[in-house]
């Protein structure tokens, strides 16, 4: 089986057929086709994007590969081992919305995955301090998230995250509450920590520059149900940061999403293409 | 977040209120005439007297028992069946309009059965107290649970956390505020329900020296004990409305 988002290699995520059709909420409503078919091999190692328009699936399609929910249809592998609507080992996940704790200050919820994991406490306030640092939160470690704005919020769920060292990140639209130049910079800081842990990733974003500078693919989703349209390989260096928004490749890939992208927004936007 | 108001305000504001309270009850007992409303040095005064007097202390201790035994009954067990109620959807959705109902029922219509299963005494006022309370803190927890937000509960399963620990650090600390707040409702209700039980079925306790003040139209005694009783659950009131705001302030209102 060859779809577009399938890959020789060492594949360390593997979906296949997957799809998810939501039983309709009330008695003569029809059931909703949210996802797939599809496929996609995550290469051990990758930086993998998702763009699509609003409501085409992406974060179903994240709360299957995380083990939240089981699709309806087809399988899902991590790590050679069957993924079904339970949470493997070594994934994280940053959602959508906002998830901090709001009864923990930033610090203890930063180390709140570790203190459950029994990691002992050096060791908690070691990882915790280095992720605030880069974060930026360092001046907030005493705060409460209620003190804070929703951009802030979501870097310390990012944060929370990461201090587990998961060998799979999962970002649902994680710099949607930023401003674009905190998001370049937290771009920057993801794909340094992405070189250095040697983590799987993937990013849903609706950002096609963001996609097209921080990944080495890229997948266009259809309008829904979702379906990957286009697979955009970039060919960046691994070691690339924020100012390849200048090469002149870059424009092409943004130039390439958008085109596929077009008719898409426009379907789910319910015009014609 | 809004910025808190600086102390003296505060408590500037508080002090004003009660003071205007006290002013208007000096006025209509002026007014009234003091066989009709008993002015507020003379109750303080009649309020002291209760409060040196060894009979008004056994009312007092039966009362306390009374509305011990009757607030562990609902909080605890409004606790526990609000939990249950709320992690148990279906059993939810069923339960809440029979509650509901229960809680808009007069208790006072159970009165009656209650005597008859109790008789006079201390168990037919923990009951009485016990029945009042445990609507509102059931029907506060079932919410507080139901209403955490799912994201919360996603969190918990991505980092694998054992039932137990998702719930001791989850789920409890997520509903926490509402429960306190229920717990602060309950208290009030458990007090009245305690007292209308001493008032109509019982020799002891501070409900009965009101309802007997009341048939000798010892306007004093009537004051004074209506005035100890509105300290006592002011204060406690305060307490729990202290801790409420304190936790509802790191509350995120999305
Ligand atoms: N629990 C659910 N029940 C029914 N429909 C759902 C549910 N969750 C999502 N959907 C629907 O599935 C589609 C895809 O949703 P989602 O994955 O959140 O989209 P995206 O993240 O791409 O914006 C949407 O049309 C949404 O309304
Ligand atoms: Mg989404």
């Amino acid at each position: 089986m060859a779809g577009p988002g399938t890959r020789a290699g060492a594949a360390h995520a593997v979906l296949r057929g997957v799809t998810r059709i939501f039983p309709p909420a009330d008695r003569g409503q029809a059931p909703v086709h949210a996802l797939g078919p599809l496929d996609l091999d995550l290469a051990r190692g990758e930086f993998f994007a998702v763009v699509g328009p609003s409501g085409c699936g992406k974060s179903t399609l994240l709360e299957i590969l995380a083990g939240l929910s089981a699709p309806t249809e087809g399988s899902v592998m991590f790590e050679d081992s069957a993924v079904r609507g339970s949470p493997p080992d070594g994934v994280g996940v940053v959602f959508q919305e906002d998830a901090s704790f709001p009864w923990l200050s930033v610090w203890d919820n930063v180390a709140f995955g570790l203190r459950r994991a029994g990691i002992d406490s050096a060791e908690t306030a070691r990882r915790v301090d280095h992720a605030l640092g880069f974060m930026g939160l360092t001046g907030f470690a005493r705060a409460y998230p209620a003190q804070l704005s929703g951009g802030m919020r979501q870097r310390v769920c990012i944060a929370r995250t990461l201090v587990l060292q998961p060998r799979l990140i999962l970002l649902d639209e994680p710099f949607g509450a930023l401003d674009q130049q905190t998001r370049l910079l937290m771009g920057d800081e993801l794909l340094r920590l992405w070189r250095d842990t040697g983590a799987t990733v993937l990013l849903i974003t609706h950002a096609l520059d963001e996609a097209a500078m921080l990944s080495d693919r890229i997948g266009v989703m259809s309008a829904r149900p979702g379906r990957f349209i286009d697979m955009v390989a970039t060919g960046w260096p691994r070691d690339r940061d924020s100012t390849i928004v200048s090469d002149a490749a870059f424009g092409e890939v943004t130039a390439r999403l958008w085109s596929s992208l077009r008719g898409e927004s426009l379907k789910a936007l319910g015009a014609a293409p | 977040m809004t910025e808190r108001a600086p102390a003296w305000k505060r408590y500037g504001d508080s002090l004003a209120l009660l003071a205007g309270l006290v002013l208007l009850w000096w006025l209509l007992s002026r007014w009234a005439g003091e066989e009709a409303l008993t002015g507020p040095a003379e109750t303080l005064a009649r309020a002291q007297e209760l409060l040196q007097s060894r009979r008004f202390h056994g009312h007092v201790t039966e009362s306390l028992t009374a509305l011990g035994y009757a607030l562990l009954l609902a909080a605890l067990g409004g606790l526990g069946l609000g939990t249950w109620l709320g992690v148990r959807r279906l059993a939810g959705q069923v339960a809440e309009p029979i509650l509901v109902a229960l809680y808009a029922l007069p208790k006072i219509t159970l009165y009656p059965v209650i005597l008859l299963i109790f008789g006079l005494g201390l168990p037919a006022k923990v009951a009485f107290g016990a029945i009042h309370g445990i609507i509102p803190v059931t029907i506060f927890t079932l919410n507080a649970v139901r209403t955490i937000r799912p994201v919360y509960l996603k969190v918990a399963r991505t980092l694998r956390l054992t039932p137990w620990q998702a719930f001791r650090t989850v789920w409890l600390p997520a509903a926490l505020p509402e429960i306190v707040s229920g717990q602060r409702v309950g208290f009030a209700l458990t007090l009245l329900g305690v007292l209308i039980g001493e008032m109509f079925a019982s020799q002891r306790g501070v409900g009965f020296v009101l309802i007997n003040a009341i048939g000798l139209n010892d306007v004093p005694t009537i004051m004074a004990a209506a005035f100890l009783l509105a300290v006592f659950a002011a204060t406690v009131s305060a307490i729990l409305l202290k801790i409420d705001r304190a936790l509802h302030r790191r509350t995120i209102r999305a």
